[in-house]
């Protein structure tokens, strides 16, 4: 069982969910526990087999996993002049992280919304949805081939947009599902035109197998900027990021704390991109440096724009915009020096490891304090920061964890986020110390950001509307607990956790040659 | 509200031959162009054009939606179990485990140009029959939906 | 020079989807646009496979091999079954905001600020 597990692991990530998914609607007519049961269980059983491919990967190297082939590590068929023709899945430890850090967000999503939806009708819909939503982040992470990323996108989005128009709020938020559907289909569209570019000149689909065909020619840059824009669109970039505001404040708390994760998988295609996919045969200066405005860009105008906000989530969704500037700020600058081997050990390294550290604590900690969001929301009723207060007294768990929270966005020791942002500080101030104390200004401003909004909702006296009104339910508190434990463990432990999860996800992406020998098997032509 | 009767007898008329086409569009797509897909959206038109002609109540006496969303449910469900047997027999997902067996869909294709075995291709025409029962399903829903709205049924 | 005119059209399509998406108001036309970008990129992959003088990439009794590249096309039919599946999505979208917002304008949508 053991060893079918491991064998099958990529397989099995993707099945899981989506036979969940199809069940989902069919068991939820007889039974509304049975179903729940079975959610709960097979967002596990995906926990499992996500942390079963990343000890795999992380164990033995990079997973490549053939669909439709008799052993998955058939990629090459004997006659087929070394190019890999079939569909393949090419696990490396930067996908393996991914996946696992989408699945530990998922699984204390599902516990959450067991009871944050408890009240709402068509919850058929939305747990099925919501395990496809899952199946998209896991295939975009997971997969070998550029039209697969594709589809997997798609399947991102569209489940994505159903779930913000979930909750239908007299039109309100499916005004939001169909600015985000219709701008994610847009940028879909650019990332296809740009796959179509590709296959025209290189006669295949395969990540790997371009790469290392790569020529660099005039289409090909069309294509690169077609597909940083398509992806930095999906990942709520700045000058992009218009619909992430609408829609991460319009979604259930619950789905918000997923829909981060799905963004990051469109920063994770993004790196896959530019490491993977054109690495040092591009201008990587040039490209380097677009990626850091993108991101100096991302956090300042980020967090200038959360600060005036009132409504709870709005505000913390223009801190996720404020926030992936840090990651992109980290890996910019380690693609800004990517050739020179002097200048990637000195900063380089460490501002990819930083980067890369920051998108999981990102995960952990702003799913945290969007799940404390919507249990706030389903105390209050509102999400108006002016009409909150004194929710100290009767919501002690919630508070404790929007604390861990709070301090750990604005990158206050010992919390996770201010071990990545560490590292993302030193490393940039060797490149360029403005940038360093542009990203340590931005931190300040979100912290001072968060005490405001603690203030506003937990401090005071207690108000008489919100009487007789206790903590939230277990479920609840179970699934904010899951990650709150993992924001102050990733806080404490940072080298460990460096040492095993990071480095071998940034070597992945760094090493470009590693990637492909290990798609192609050292048969390039 | 009806539409008039040319159009109700044309309907009746017109129906079944969409459902046969359809499902030879279904059941040829590993030999034809078309498929699965292809296939459903034919016989989803075809519950579509009765639903033009016809009246919601009327409809509702010949189907219930929720067979529709069954059948959705049925090929999805149909789909991924095809490709997970595949697992069971220590293959990789999706790997064709009919193809060439002598059984069901299993005759093998003798290499060069054919007229089209019907009898071949392994999973595939499963894979074909079960996309098309979905989509069959999935479009009728939408559609349904849809309607309903401008022709002014209940919420 | 034919052999570039799907090419040309493509582009066309694009240009012209991409310009009803910036200058129409009303959201239904607004996703008739997106779906001529659709078409547009289409267009484009399935000419980018055309092989002059090729067959259709099936095994008939037809005695020509020279075959038209069949991944594209595979490529061009799911994103149409990804395409319909985006277009009800859009369009059940417009029709409950429609029915709450009175409007189907974007002008009208403008409840979502800041």
């Amino acid at each position: 069982m053991m060893d079918f597990l491991l064998a099958q692991a990529p397989a099995l990530l993707l099945a899981l969910p989506m036979l969940g998914a199809f069940l989902t609607p069919v068991l939820g007519r007889y039974s509304e526990t049975g179903r729940n049961a079975w959610v709960v269980l097979v967002s596990f059983l995906t926990l499992v087999t996500a942390t079963a491919l990343a000890w795999v990967v992380y164990t033995t190297g990079t997973f490549v996993y053939t669909f439709g082939a008799v052993s998955p590590s058939l990629g090459i068929p004997a006659d087929s002049g070394g190019i890999p023709i079939r569909i393949l899945f090419a696990v490396d430890a930067m996908g393996a992280f991914m996946a696992l850090s989408a699945s530990i967000v998922g699984f204390a999503v599902v516990l959450y919304s067991l009871s944050s939806v408890r009240k709402l009708s068509g919850k058929d819909g939305y747990y099925a949805l919501l395990l496809l939503l899952l199946v998209g982040i896991f295939g975009m992470v997971c997969t070998g081939d550029l039209f697969n990323l594709f589809v997997f996108l798609e399947i991102n989005s569209l489940a994505g947009a159903a779930l913000v128009a979930y909750r239908i709020d007299k039109g309100v938020a499916v005004e939001a599902g169909l600015k985000y559907a219709f701008i994610s289909t847009l940028g879909g569209l650019m990332f296809l035109f740009a796959v179509g570019l590709l296959y025209a000149q290189y006669d295949s689909l395969n990540i790997a197998y371009i790469a290392s065909q790569m020529a660099f020619t005039f289409p090909d840059k069309i294509a690169l900027v077609l597909m940083i824009a398509a992806l930095a669109l999906k990942a709520g970039v700045v000058p992009m990021h218009f619909w992430t505001p609408d829609a991460y404040s319009m979604a259930p708390s619950s789905i918000t704390a997923i829909l981060v994760v799905a963004s990051q998988a469109g920063l994770y295609g993004l790196f896959r991109v530019l490491f993977s996919l054109y690495g040092v045969t591009m201008d990587y200066v040039t490209v380097g440096w677009i990626v850091i405005i993108l991101g100096i860009l991302s956090m300042f105008i980020g967090v200038t724009m959360a600060i005036p906000q009132k409504d709870i989530k709005r505000l913390m969704a223009y801190h996720a915009v404020s926030q992936t500037g840090y990651m992109l700020l980290g890996v910019g600058v380690c693609l800004a020096v990517l050739g020179d081997a002097t200048q990637m050990a000195a900063f380089g390294q460490t501002a990819m490891e930083g980067g890369i550290f920051h998108i999981i604590n990102h995960a952990m900690y702003k799913g945290l304090l969007f799940l404390t969001a919507g249990a706030i929301f389903l105390h209050t009723g509102t999400r108006n920061l002016n009409k909150m207060g004194g929710l100290g007294h009767s919501m002690k768990w919630t508070m404790l964890f929007f604390i861990i929270g709070a301090l750990a966005i604005a990158g206050i020791p010992p919390f996770s986020g201010f071990a990545s942002k560490l590292m993302i500080y030193e490393s940039v101030f060797a490149f360029s110390p403005i940038l360093s104390i542009i990203a340590m200004v931005v931190s300040v401003l979100t912290l001072a950001s968060f005490v405001k909004v603690f203030h506003a909702v937990f401090m005071g006296p207690k108000q008489p509307e919100f009487e007789g009104k206790g903590e939230v339910p277990t479920p609840m508190l179970a699934g904010m607990a899951i990650l709150a434990i993992l924001t102050i463990g990733f806080g404490i432990f940072p080298q460990q956790v460096v040492d095993i999860l990071i480095t071998p996800a940034a070597d992945a992406l760094i090493n470009q040659g590693d990637y492909i020998a290990s798609v192609l098997g050292g048969m390039i032509a | 509200m009806n539409m008039s009767k040319i159009v109700r007898a044309a309907a009746h008329l017109l129906f079944p031959a969409i459902l046969v086409y359809g499902f030879y569009i279904v059941v040829h797509g590993h030999l034809t162009p078309g498929g699965g897909f292809q296939g459903g959206a034919v016989i989803a038109t075809g519950f579509v054009l009765l639903y033009v002609a016809f009246s919601y109540q009327r409809l509702q006496e010949w189907f219930r939606l929720d067979a529709f969303k069954n059948a959705e449910a049925l090929g999805l469900l149909l789909f991924i179990v095809t490709a997970l047997v595949a697992l069971g027999l220590g293959a990789t997902f999706f790997y064709n485990w009919m193809a060439n067996t002598g059984g069901l869909f299993g005759t093998p294709v003798p290499f060069g140009p054919n007229p089209g075995y019907l009898n071949t291709a392994g999973t595939i025409p499963i894979m074909n029959i079960a996309v098309g029962v979905e989509v069959l399903g999935a479009m009728s829903v939408i559609l349904f939906y849809m309607l309903r709205g401008i022709k002014g049924g209940d919420e | 020079m034919y052999l570039n005119l799907p090419f040309i059209g493509a582009g066309l399509l694009m240009l012209i989807g991409i310009a009803i998406i910036l200058m129409r108001k009303n959201l239904v036309k607004m996703i008739m646009g997106l779906s001529i970008v659709e078409a547009g990129v289409n267009l484009f992959l399935v000419a980018s496979g055309y092989v002059d003088g090729g067959i259709p990439p099936i095994f008939t009794a037809a005695g020509d091999t020279v075959m038209v590249y069949p991944t594209v096309q595979a490529m061009t039919l799911t994103n149409i079954v990804i395409g319909i599946a985006t277009t009800a999505l859009l369009l059940s979208f417009v029709i409950i905001v429609y029915r709450r917002y009175g409007t189907a304008d974007v002008d009208g949508m403008r409840r979502l600020r800041g």
